[in-house]
């Protein structure tokens, strides 16, 4: 995957966020400390965030281009969002979440529901009340709704952040199966090394909403001095 | 009780149930509205929604009356447009009470949408729904409690309404007298006795209304 962003420029709380960068990866880092415009990037490419200016732009799709007066909105952009906390629907039952988003899905086998949730193991769970699964389980269940809309990319924020180190290395080992099964590329919002050297090949690093490192993650984590314990 | 009580007794229900279903609609959107972020005018209709809150409800008589008479803008034109005469009938009773429990309604249903993490909407455009389909269910869903409660407590201000409905649609028996109306009366006339049984009647239906909205809102507390 080939994804642009430039001439961004999306006014924050406490700084701009000013992106002007290009990356290629298949599950591509954006590594950073809290409150450092992470999520923000996440949500200004699915839509969610109007900026003053951006041309955001993934394998030749252009998604947005202020110049042009142009932006596709959320609905026709194809991106799969996978949240912190899932973001489930809490009044819908597992299943219900599931389909919600697969009417935009053109029914390819390997994105079968039978498909997708065996491979994240939440078959069990179907029929559950979302209020009654554990924090490990709705984000399974949150990465396989998004899986099953079919997008053209995922976007994953955080998404073992809240599991415990036993949980984490499980969630990291499906996360891999995920890419290797269904080939979606993914941007992957994490500030924890390890996970981001497991899974991601290729990284930038936000601080204050700007772009201070960009590259391969065990490169700039080894000899680019990229400061992972301030960031931590 | 007299058969002359439990015809008042229906007649405020019937017009209580009916204004609060008139209402609805129009309520749970400008709820839904007034919960969005900033738009052109809000504070303006924000201050229009809760004006009969505040202002004597005689006062909101005296417009609606001026409104809906004969000559006035909206009374003359309804008549010229249905051949419908508007005050002093039991529509009069039902507008009245409808636009004194509206804020009621709007102001409950719109906390209840504040409610509902803009989070789980935008997520589901992510996944390709509509305004429509997300409206009707992510939001509407999730606030459906609120919606229920504040619909609960306008029908029981609707069972209490006196001031503006007696100013638009007077106070004819068996036309427009509600409870609250022939409370009025009976105690002009002296006949206690009457005005108590009603008292009663009135007090237990707006104790029920209060309680199930209470617990309503309760359980979806409890449930978040």
């Amino acid at each position: 995957m080939k994804l642009s962003l430039k001439n961004i420029h999306l006014p924050l709380e406490r700084f701009p966020l000013d992106l002007d960068v290009e990356m290629e990866g298949e599950v591509i880092a954006i590594f950073g400390p809290s409150g450092s415009g992470k999520t923000s990037v996440l949500d200004l490419i699915a839509g969610l965030r109007k900026p003053q200016s951006a041309f955001i732009q993934i394998d030749g799709l252009v998604l947005a281009d202020t110049r042009a007066g142009h932006s596709l909105p959320p609905q026709q952009r194809g991106i799969g969002y996978v949240p912190q906390d899932g973001a489930l629907f809490p009044h819908l039952s597992v299943l219900a979440n599931l389909t919600y988003g697969s009417r935009r899905a053109n029914g390819s086998s390997i994105f079968s529901m039978e498909h997708v949730v065996d491979i994240l193991e939440i078959s069990h769970l179907l029929k559950s009340g979302v209020r009654k699964i554990s924090g490990g389980e709705k984000q399974r269940v949150a990465l396989a709704r998004a899986l099953l809309s079919q997008p053209r990319l995922l976007l994953l924020d955080e998404p073992l952040a809240s599991l415990d180190a036993n949980l984490k290395s499980k969630g990291l080992d499906l996360l891999q199966r995920i890419r290797a099964e269904f080939s979606t590329p993914m941007l992957y919002v994490s500030h924890l090394p390890e996970e981001i050297m497991a899974i991601c090949d290729y990284m930038i690093v936000l601080e204050s909403g700007r772009v201070i490192r960009r590259g391969h993650p065990r490169d700039l984590f080894t000899t680019r001095n990229v400061p992972v314990l301030e960031l931590k | 009780m007299e058969h002359e009580n439990w015809q008042i007794i229906y007649f405020t229900l019937g017009v209580s149930v009916l204004s609060t279903l008139l209402i609805l609609p129009a309520g749970v959107a400008l709820a839904w509205l007034l919960a969005r972020p900033r738009w052109m005018g809000k504070s303006l209709v924000e201050t229009l929604v809760a004006l009969p809150l505040v202002i004597p409800p005689v006062a909101t008589g005296l417009i609606l009356l001026k409104l809906l008479g004969r000559r006035g803008l909206l009374g003359s034109f309804i008549e010229k447009t249905f051949g419908v005469e508007i005050v002093f009938t039991w529509r009069a009773v039902v507008i009245a009470i409808g636009v004194m429990s509206f804020p009621l309604l709007v102001r409950t249903s719109r906390v209840a949408f504040e409610g509902v993490n803009p989070r789980l909407e935008e997520i589901a455009r992510t996944l390709g729904a509509g305004e429509a389909r997300i409206f009707f269910t992510v939001t509407l869903p999730l606030a459906a409690r609120g919606i229920i409660a504040g619909t609960i407590l306008a029908f029981a201000r609707a069972l209490g309404e006196f001031g503006a409905t007696i100013m638009v649609a007077g106070n004819i028996p068996g036309r427009t007298s509600t409870i609250a109306l022939s409370i009025y009366q009976f105690v002009q006339l002296s006949q206690d006795s009457a005005a108590f049984k009603l008292l009663g009647v009135s007090v237990m239906m707006a104790f029920g209304a209060v309680w199930i909205s209470e617990f309503v809102l309760r359980r979806r507390s409890s449930v978040r």
